[in-house]
């Protein structure tokens, strides 16, 4: 169908989805009270605000992706290609990780791998 | 012979000699868009009833067996409940982005269709970096998961999202990785041209052993990229009720559930066109009795097949391993899964060079 089907595709989704919750709202009786908007935390009262500082890994395990991402994606035309090339193909990829592992290897001496 | 291929070909006759091609068009995308809502529904209802009897059938109980024959009535019922409950939004959230990412779970898991080979010559669109396009929609669904937990206003909703977050993103390096060997081997991003590589014997019995790592790996990468247990860490309900879609109820948990399904789905489908061969059937060598007997099983059958089994492995997998606590989870994927899909790649790309594939 080629490049329209990826229209067809998110307006399906959106359509299902939509009707979906529409569905829901025709068939069902609300009530509304005070303690139904409150937040789900098993009963306990929530306290302060939700909003708030997370632990520091989680920002630090998402850089160590972003620069193998980036790699990953250069990686994608190599892949293609890499059999047609031959050894030449081999050798440059190999001069590639081995640059990559040692920025691998910085980030994990620094304690950036390590879960705290 | 009867196919979907043959199929859709005679409706597209029947249409072009019909109507005019503007109206063929427009006729042929809502015939696609119903016919992959009723796939997605249809999908939703198969895997969760699985889900359930194969549990059951692991544990040694019955599972669901009341609602219609077999219990197959069982998800119907399920959604009918679903329907009636009330969708609520917490008063605290952010309502925009709470109303919003169920809707982009479902464009991502929807869109991922669109390469996806069915059977023979029955693909929405056949593009030429059809394995890129799968890896770089698939990472939006780590964005609906990070909306749904933040705007939740519900410090469980956060946790889980964050931590999903960082098993997404992690994971999805070594899944990259894994492709990559078929990428090396086959020299094209096409899914047809893949599939086609495979037409002497599947990747996994002509890779050798760097397919069968990056196939192990693949599937380790996969039930953690679609947060299925042992990898659980983000919805886990000892710990965090339901992960990020604590807050949602009614439809739009419903959607949330659906778009998890569909996505076990496609990265199993991913996985069987990739290693497995897609709709390709099981050739032996030169063994013609064999293989012509093979051939007359449709190859629909031969996709779903595959991919029902991988599906079932993950399945399996949640029976059987403990989950991990999040800091394991994490080493697993960048001091072990990380060096050897990498070093894997190397062993890949030399095979491919010397030709010790056959």
């Amino acid at each position: 169908m080629g490049p329209s089907s990826l229209i067809v595709l998110i307006i399906a989704a959106v359509a299902f989805s939509g009707i979906a919750i529409m569905l829901s709202r025709f068939v069902l009786t609300a009530t509304k009270n005070k303690q139904k908007g409150e937040p789900y935390e098993c009963g306990i009262p929530t306290k302060g605000k939700t909003w708030i500082q997370l632990n520091v890994g989680y920002y630090l395990f998402a850089l160590v992706f972003l620069i193998f991402d980036v790699e990953l994606v250069f990686l994608y035309p190599w892949a293609v290609v890499a059999k047609s090339m031959g050894w030449i193909a081999l050798v440059e990829i190999v001069i590639f990780f081995f640059i990559l592992f040692i920025g691998f290897l910085y980030a994990h001496r620094k304690g950036a791998l390590k879960w705290v | 012979m009867w196919s979907l291929a043959h199929i859709a070909n005679e409706i597209h006759q029947w249409l072009n000699n019909t109507f005019n091609p503007t109206w063929t068009l427009i006729i042929e995308m809502v015939l696609a868009g119903v016919a992959v809502i009723g796939l997605f529904a249809a999908l939703g209802l198969v895997l969760v009833l699985m889900e359930r009897r194969v549990a059951a059938w692991i544990q040694i109980r019955l599972g669901p067996n009341r609602v219609g024959p077999l219990g197959l009535l069982q998800s119907m019922a399920d959604t009918l409940k679903l329907i009636v409950k009330e969708g609520l939004t917490p008063d605290g959230a952010d309502k925009v982005m709470f109303n919003i990412a169920p809707f982009i779970a479902m464009i991502v898991a929807m869109l991922l269709m669109a390469p996806i080979a069915f059977a023979k010559d029955f693909q929405l669109w056949d593009l030429n970096i059809g394995v890129l396009y799968v890896t770089a929609v698939s990472s939006i669904m780590v964005i609906s998961i990070l909306m749904a937990g933040w705007s939740s206003n519900n410090k469980y909703s956060l946790m889980g999202a964050m931590r999903s977050g960082a098993q997404i993103v992690s994971y999805e390096l070594s899944a990259g990785l894994s492709i990559m060997t078929i990428i090396v081997l086959t020299g094209s991003l096409q899914v047809s041209d893949i599939i086609q590589a495979q037409s002497n014997g599947w990747w996994i019995f002509k890779g050798h052993l760097p397919v069968w790592i990056s196939f192990i790996i693949f599937i380790i990468a996969v039930t953690a990229e679609t947060n299925r247990a042992p990898f659980d860490l983000a919805e886990a309900e000892s710990e965090l009720t339901a992960g990020f879609h604590t807050e949602y109820s009614g439809m739009k948990f419903a959607l949330f559930f659906l778009a998890e399904y569909i996505n076990v789905f496609i990265v199993c489908a991913i996985g069987a066109t990739l290693f497995l061969g897609g709709w390709m059937p099981l050739h032996f060598g030169s063994n013609n009795a064999f293989n012509n007997a093979m051939d007359y099983i449709p190859s629909s059958v031969w996709f779903f097949g595959k991919t029902f089994f991988l599906i079932f492995l993950i399945m399996w997998f949640r029976w059987t391993f403990p989950r991990l606590r999040i800091d394991q989870l994490l080493n697993l994927e960048w001091k072990y899964l990380l060096p050897i899909s990498m070093f894997n790649l190397l062993l890949a790309t030399a095979m491919a060079i010397l030709g010790w594939h056959f």
